[in-house]
């Protein structure tokens, strides 16, 4: 009687592992540990920058929620079935880009939702992961001719959606899709001549670049090389930040205990600017280990691309990886005075449900090359 | 054409990708370190120096405006203290369009067009960023009805405000001052005097009288409340005040009962009469009349009653009594008269034959007497008694103007007194060094003999003549004339008395000013020139009569008054001090225009010697204008 009903408990444990098997597959734990730490000192960090509100939490948990069952859901797609997306997926965005010119709505000055009768939808933000795809794709079908002028080919995919978002305006997105175009450029080997050249294009295009800016672009660049130029204006965001990031010190003031934080004088400050949060509340010490916990995450990235077996899988996983490395970089950069404001916010912490959704969808990719079984195209 | 197909070398591709990669990584590392290395330069380099912009940007400071000290008389009573009210104060630079602004709310409150006019004055004279009064002294309803549409007026608030008020208005206005608000001039002076800080938050700052000249005593030190403020300047909490120490209480000398009959005994006339405490200084009346309302200077003084103070004929801003310069006329007589038994110029039996003027040797140039036909036989005593303007064009004469000047600067006539308020005038006693050195030309001898009968040259303050007077009741010894009397700590209610200071005794036989004494007194008995004012008063009172020149007579002409432009008669004067023997108080009265010193003067000084010694006040009108009436010559 008794080995009857261990046998039947040991069954049904059987099949709960099983199942959590069969749910966890594709997942790669490790890369799943350090998104989900990163989340949680997110929310960590929210409630102290929002004085405790429970409603905007709750929120951002949910925004986490959604986010990783996508991240599940791509995950669990091979790639060959992603890799048959990238070309629709590309020519979706590219069109929406298109309507967000002629019918979007103004905001702010600003061309860049489009409202598609059931919801409004900002389509810079699918191209965030279409123009990579659309890329790496590119280069897997002309791997075995690759020439001079397939990385033509690649660079008007890259630019044609560039130069629609750059009319919008959004600067700051248009530089992320033109990195994360440039790093499959740059994976897909790209000659070094080429890349010196263009940086030397990008020099020279300074002048130039500088008479297409907006007002308000100028202004924030002017910003950057002198913030007290403007204290109370434009340069009132990167000082608030920069007092709120050194008076923290070494060891930072505690959680909840941030001054600037507490007092209102950051903006932004559970967006785009929650690392001064973070930062003033948790000192050098707290900076440090985050760093370090970035790292880790970024070298499991990096272990998936390297082990990446074809040509796509590999491209798509690096640009991926280098584009999450540079939205750190960008939006620390940024807080802590060495880069001009632009609107990039810190993966995983930041509040925002777009951003986040974009990036775990990326980390779904990264988690279904790593998982599912290796292909070696013959 | 056979296109040329590069076959595919899988590990070398794999080498080369994971070549990049790992430039990726290093570049990403650098970057990394970069980062880090920013987080150190801002959290332990720059720490300290971000540390004190986040304290400067929690903790700000709001100033504690102390209560200003009051100002009392000599028995305590309030002459300046200080009155809470509401006000209705715009921040310029926090409005879009003042002007509609304006209009908007004056459908809510009542604005005249005076406030409106004081407030547009105001705001050309201010920083648009200083909150700035366009309706004091709101009525509890005001308040309500503002802060109810306060919504609708953003850069617009109800501010309680500490206001100065006055409560004898127009009474000893000129000594005691008054107070307005501080002007950008103000802020550098108090800047460069190192005092600015003490001023944050202060609107008012005593502009003239016992307010501008104890300004130091009176404002006290400014408090604060360290706050601790949010990026939207509301304040969270306080940290830690320091609360404000209230200004000094001043205790004057000034009797303000004494100041009241004095002033009322003018009636409408123009003048000015001082009374000082001769064993001490102690300023005991100061009279400037007109006088003004201090009160209206408070709140900002508008453009109508502005115009008619500072337009009127009769000058009433002035303050005649330490700024108004007159011919002392024959109350100059008492100090030659001393001189001249000083120098030994004359004995107190000598006698002149007066036949109603003088002559210079060699000069057909007459200086008459005021008495047509003279007094006769005139010696020093008789001289004073009946003003005989003869025996003192010799005297003028034998002393020469140097001599003059030297013994008789002792009394302090020509030259500031140094009492504690600001503005004081000189004055002017002659010397040959003087007009060489400010006219460029020789002194006449004729110049010396109007400077005998106190004219010419010659200008004194009526403060100077009653400090002068009062040597002379004194016995020759002068004491500083001050008008505070103690300073009082509000915060310990210590106080601190500021003793009499003795100044110098001027040089001079005790005998030879008995002499002159008890001739001042037979000014006021009869036959002097003061008699009738002196008669039935129950103490002995010593005077001396006089009359300064307004117009130039001409050599063939007598003045005569009903015949002269009011603006243009003579001004009484009159000094006195009471009682005779052992004098508590001395004073000077100059009546502008007001004819004889006998007839005008003397009367006043009469209604503030009764009051002063026996506590009476004037037993009516009538009896005043029965005195005036009265016409008795005198110089």
């Amino acid at each position: 009687m008794s080995n009857l009903s261990n046998s039947k408990l040991e069954i049904s444990a059987f099949e709960l592992g099983k199942l959590w098997h069969y749910f966890t597959r594709y997942i790669d734990s490790f890369l799943l540990t350090g998104i989900l730490i990163l989340m949680i000192v997110g929310l960590i960090t929210l409630y102290s920058a929002t004085g405790g509100d429970i409603n905007k939490i709750s929120k951002q948990a949910a925004h986490m929620l959604i986010a990783l069952s996508i991240m599940w859901l791509v995950a669990n797609i091979p790639l060959q079935q992603i890799m048959r997306l990238a070309l629709p997926l590309y020519l979706l965005g590219f069109i929406l880009l298109v309507g967000v010119a002629l019918f979007g709505e103004i905001n702010n000055g600003a061309r860049r939702w489009l409202d598609i009768g059931i919801t409004r939808i900002q389509p810079s933000e699918i191209m965030k992961i279409a123009v990579p795809l659309m890329m790496a794709w590119y280069f897997d079908k002309y791997e075995i001719t690759l020439r001079i002028r397939d990385y033509f080919g690649a660079t008007i995919i890259l630019l044609l959606p560039v130069l629609l978002i750059l009319r919008q305006p959004d600067l700051g997105t248009a530089l992320l899709i033109a990195a994360s175009g440039f790093y499959v450029l740059f994976l897909a080997g790209l000659s070094w001549r080429v890349i010196g050249g263009l940086i030397v294009a990008a020099i020279g295009s300074v002048p130039i670049l500088w008479s297409f800016m907006h007002d308000y672009q100028r202004q924030r660049v002017l910003t950057l090389l002198d913030p007290s130029q403007d204290a109370l204006g434009a340069g009132y965001h990167t000082i608030q930040s920069s007092i709120a990031i050194g008076s923290g010190g070494i060891v930072g003031k505690g959680w909840q205990n941030g001054t600037q934080t507490q007092l209102d004088f950051l903006p932004e400050q559970s967006t785009d600017f929650i690392f001064a949060v973070f930062s003033e509340e948790f000192g050098l010490i707290g900076n440090s280990l985050l760093l370090l916990l970035y790292l880790i995450v970024i070298g499991r990235c990096m272990v998936i691309t390297a082990n990446a077996s074809t040509q796509f899988t590999r491209l798509i996983a690096g640009s991926i990886t280098l584009t999450f490395c540079t939205y750190i970089f960008v939006n620390m950069g940024m807080v802590s005075g060495i880069l001009p404001v632009v609107g990039v916010p810190l993966p995983l912490i930041s509040y925002g449900g777009t951003a986040l959704v974009t990036m775990l969808l990326g980390f779904g990719i990264l988690m279904s090359i790593q998982t599912h079984p290796k292909l070696v195209k013959t | 054409m056979k296109p040329t197909v590069e076959l595919r070398n899988h590990p070398l591709e794999l080498y080369k990708f994971r070549r990049r990669l790992a430039f990726s990584a290093g570049f990403i590392l650098l970057l990394f370190l970069a980062l880090l290395s920013r987080f150190f330069y801002l959290q332990v380099t720059q720490g300290e120096h971000y540390h004190t912009l986040a304290e400067a940007n929690r903790i700000s400071i709001a100033p504690l405006v102390p209560n200003r000290g009051l100002i009392l008389d000599r028995n305590g009573k309030i002459l300046a203290q200080n009155y809470s009210t509401y006000t209705l104060e715009i921040t310029p630079n926090k409005i879009q369009d003042l002007e509609s602004t304006l209009e908007e709310l004056a459908t809510i409150i009542e604005i005249t067009p005076s406030d409106l006019e004081q407030f547009r004055k105001l705001l050309r004279e201010n920083k648009r960023f200083k909150s700035l009064p366009i309706r004091n002294r709101l009525t509890d309803k005001e308040v309500a009805r503002f802060a109810a549409h306060r919504y609708r007026f953003p850069g617009i608030e109800i501010q309680a405000r500490i206001l100065r008020y006055y409560p004898y208005g127009e009474l000893a206005s000129h000594v005691v001052g008054y107070i307005s608000r501080i002007s950008d001039k103000d802020l550098e002076y108090l800047e460069q005097s190192g005092e600015l800080d003490n001023y944050r938050g202060s609107h008012f700052i005593g502009r003239i009288g016992i307010e501008q000249s104890y300004e130091k005593e009176l404002h006290g030190i400014t408090g604060f409340d360290e706050v601790e403020t949010d990026a939207a300047g509301r304040s969270i909490r306080v940290l830690s005040r320091t609360p404000p120490v209230s200004g000094n209480n001043l205790l004057l000398t000034l009797d303000i009962n004494l100041q009241q009959v004095a002033d009322d005994a003018f009636g409408n006339r123009r003048g000015a009469l001082v009374a000082i405490d001769p064993n001490n200084g102690e300023v005991l009346a100061f009279v400037s009349k007109p006088g003004f309302d201090a009160n209206l200077f408070v709140g900002g003084i508008d453009h109508k009653n502005w115009n008619l103070l500072n337009n009127s004929i009769d000058r009433p801003l002035n303050n005649r009594a330490l700024r108004g310069v007159y011919p002392p006329g024959s109350t100059f007589k008492p100090f030659m008269a001393l001189a001249a038994l000083e120098l030994g110029l004359r004995s107190p039996g000598y006698a002149i034959s007066d036949i109603g003027y003088f002559t210079l040797p060699g000069s057909e140039r007459r200086y008459r007497d005021w008495k047509v036909g003279g007094h006769g036989r005139v010696d020093l005593h008789k001289s004073l008694v009946v003003s005989c303007d003869t025996y003192y064009y010799s005297l003028a004469h034998d002393m020469g103007i140097d001599r003059i000047h030297s013994y008789i600067k002792q009394f302090g006539l020509g030259k500031k007194t140094g009492i504690d308020i600001f503005g004081e005038i000189e004055g002017l006693l002659p010397s040959q060094e003087w007009k060489m050195h400010r006219h460029n030309q020789r002194w006449y001898a004729g110049d010396t003999i109007s400077v005998g009968i106190g004219q010419g040259y010659v200008l004194t303050t009526p403060l100077q003549l009653a400090f002068a007077t009062a040597i002379i009741a004194n016995h020759g010894t002068a004491y500083q004339p001050h008008l505070v009397k103690q300073i009082t700590n509000s915060q310990t209610d210590t106080a601190r008395e500021l003793s009499k200071q003795k100044l110098y005794t001027i040089n001079h036989q005790p005998q030879n000013m008995e002499l002159v004494r008890k001739a001042m007194v037979d000014v006021t008995r009869p036959g002097g020139t003061a008699s009738n004012s002196a008669a039935g008063a129950e103490y002995t009172f010593a005077g001396k009569t006089g009359t300064s020149q307004v117009i130039g007579i001409k050599q063939n002409e007598r003045y005569k008054e009903e015949l002269v432009a009011e603006r243009h008669r003579d001004h009484a004067m009159f000094v006195a001090y009471a009682p005779a023997e052992n004098p508590t108080i001395a004073l000077a009265i100059l009546v502008e225009n007001g004819g004889s010193g006998g007839s005008t003067a003397a009367p006043i000084a009469r209604q503030v010697l009764d009051y002063f010694l026996l506590g009476k006040l004037p037993v009516s009108k009538e009896a005043e204008n029965v005195a005036v009436s009265e016409h008795t010559h005198d110089h």
